[in-house]
């Protein structure tokens, strides 16, 4: 080495010893992070383990009366399954999508992420309000059905869970899509012709090398539309209407309406416990499937 | 050899093609149908729509009728894009910082900071509206745009984090020793590479916080109103026609927004890289 180029090296290094501290990158950030996201939900906890709406005292009976009354672990329940079944019809949708994304040209896969991605963007009351003119008992089905004669009697889908699933299904589809064709995109289509050549049914293509090579698009994909499902409170409101009742919506009523700020801050820990809980469990699941 | 299996392939084509049917019908369906009905001529939500008319978009449009809606939309839009400049700076020079953290801290971190992409956001709503009642602040613009900086953070770290990914160091090591600084290096080689991670993040999230309901929610009041919370109601109150334009609107502007986008960043394969 050279004594010019082994003194440019000496700079450079002194350069980088004297170069500034990093972390005031991550600090704002991390402030906001902290101040307006860590605090509030700290809050939320101390407000939940108070017993009464006024907040006067400390006391367990917020939680004790979530977790005690049939009625608020029926909806509980009911809320984990809605988003369960969003999951199951989204799963299968999203793979026949993949599957047709797999065998397309460059120039459909352009046009197919677009029709993915516009109504992902497109705002979620549009989408419900959508579902509202499809579901009604004037609406799309309704008079696809009379005319097909289906049915004798306009009938809505709105109000019933069935109604309530396909609307969520379109609104999450998009969230199973976005890691699932990332992935997919990435499969080796030697993969499928070696599988084909070796005598492999398309069914057992599909089961044996697609599925299992698209495992981490599968698990992500069931997470974001699980969390997202769960927490949909528009399209729980109103293709629901009064008479689906889900967590979302006793966390409006219980604050909103009735100013029952400790029992909503239960609900609502009820609410992101429950989510966070099933969100491992299919964690778990996609590294077993891996391993 | 493929002849044995020429009838299970043939339901295996037929299944794919009819579920991948449905489900692209699923998808766009809605949207072209909230499409046709906002230019009906008759006061119902009726599909087929009965007659061709622009009523609805006029309604939309007079300030005498549609004044709040006006309002509501022009809050949605200020916090936005406060919300999705503020969440450009703070997250793409957090994500300088996590590129080169890939230890167990740095993964916490990165997990914290996205969190708010799969946990319940409404949990989230409610403990800022306590957390503003208890420091006695009213629920300004202001404050949304804090609640919705929150939620939208996350969009604009993963696309910058995806494009520092093709940042290679050995491209920042030779720019310092050939004498470039850090300020210098940092305007010439990374912000270059990371610009359009930065502006489909950006975009993201004023996408993203224009359709915020969670925080907006419990945050937002007859004085704050905003966009979706304002069609929500009227939803909810009366199936008013004007819901049915005012979606028109977002479907055409949300269209050529995309549009754009893809076509300045290629937004499309970004986001689904």
């Amino acid at each position: 080495m050279t004594a010019a180029a082994s003194d440019l090296r000496a700079g450079a290094v002194a350069r980088l010893r004297l170069s500034p501290p990093e972390w005031p990158l991550v600090a704002p950030l991390g402030l906001i992070f902290v101040g307006f996201f860590l605090a509030p939900l700290a809050l939320l906890v101390w407000t939940s383990m108070h017993a009464d709406a006024e907040m006067t005292r400390l006391g367990p009976e917020s939680w004790m009366r979530f977790l005690g009354d049939p009625f608020y672990l029926k909806v509980a329940a009911d809320t984990l399954l809605l988003g369960l079944k969003t999951v199951a019809l989204t799963l299968v949708l999203g793979v026949a999508i993949g599957l047709i994304f797999l065998e397309a040209s460059p120039a459909q896969r352009t046009a197919l992420l677009f029709i993915i991605i516009l109504p992902l963007l497109l705002s979620v009351v549009v989408r419900t309000f959508a579902w509202i003119v499809i579901l009604g008992s004037e609406g799309v089905v309704s008079n696809a059905a009379l005319a097909l004669g289906l049915t004798s009697a306009p009938f809505s889908l709105l109000q019933t869970e069935l109604g309530l699933i396909i609307s969520l299904a379109q609104i999450e589809l998009p969230l199973m899509l976005l890691p699932l064709l990332s992935v997919m995109g990435r499969i080796d289509p030697n993969l499928l012709d070696a599988s084909r050549a070796l005598g492999a049914s398309r069914w057992r293509t599909l089961w044996r090398v697609i599925l299992p090579l698209s495992a981490p698009g599968l698990t992500a994909g069931c997470l974001l539309v699980f969390a997202s499902s769960t927490a949909a409170f528009i399209s729980q409101s109103v293709i629901g209407g009064g008479r689906l009742i889900y967590m979302p919506l006793v966390i409006w009523q219980q604050s909103i309406v009735v100013y029952n700020w400790p029992f909503a801050a239960v609900v609502s820990l009820c609410l992101l416990i429950s989510v966070l809980g099933v969100i491992g469990v299919i964690h778990w699941l996609g590294r077993r499937v891996r391993a | 050899m493929r002849r044995i299996h020429a009838p299970a392939d043939a339901l295996y084509a037929a299944v794919v093609g009819l579920l991948g049917l449905i489900a692209l019908a699923i998808l766009v369906g809605p949207v072209l149908v909230v499409l046709a009905v906002s230019f009906t001529s008759e006061p119902s939500l009726r599909f087929p729509p009965q007659g061709f008319s622009l009523r609805w978009y006029a309604a939309l449009i007079d300030p005498a009728q549609s004044g709040h809606i006006h309002e509501a939309a022009l809050n949605s839009v200020t916090v936005a894009l406060r919300a999705a400049g503020v969440a450009t700076l703070v997250s793409g020079a957090a994500a300088l910082w996590l590129r080169t953290r890939s230890g167990p801290a740095g993964r916490a971190v990165d997990l914290a900071f996205m969190s708010p992409l799969v946990l319940p956001m409404l949990s989230f709503g409610l403990a800022a509206l306590i957390l503003l009642t208890t420091i006695r602040v009213r629920p300004t613009l202001f404050w949304l745009s804090a609640g919705h900086l929150v939620v939208v953070a996350p969009y604009v770290l993963r696309t910058t984090a995806a494009s520092l990914s093709q940042l290679g160091q050995p491209l920042l090591d030779s720019s310092a020793s050939l004498g470039a600084s850090r300020l210098y290096t940092f305007r010439r080689i990374t912000l270059p590479i990371i610009a359009p991670g930065l502006a489909a993040g950006a975009f993201l999230a004023f996408m993203a916080s224009m359709d915020n309901v969670p925080v907006s929610l419990f945050l937002s009041s007859a004085r704050t109103d905003m966009l979706p919370i304002r069609l929500w109601g009227m939803i909810e109150s009366s199936l008013d026609v004007r819901v049915a334009a005012a979606s028109g609107v977002l479907v055409v502007s949300t269209t050529l927004l995309l549009l754009a986008m893809n076509r300045l960043v290629n937004l499309s394969r970004r986001i689904s890289r």
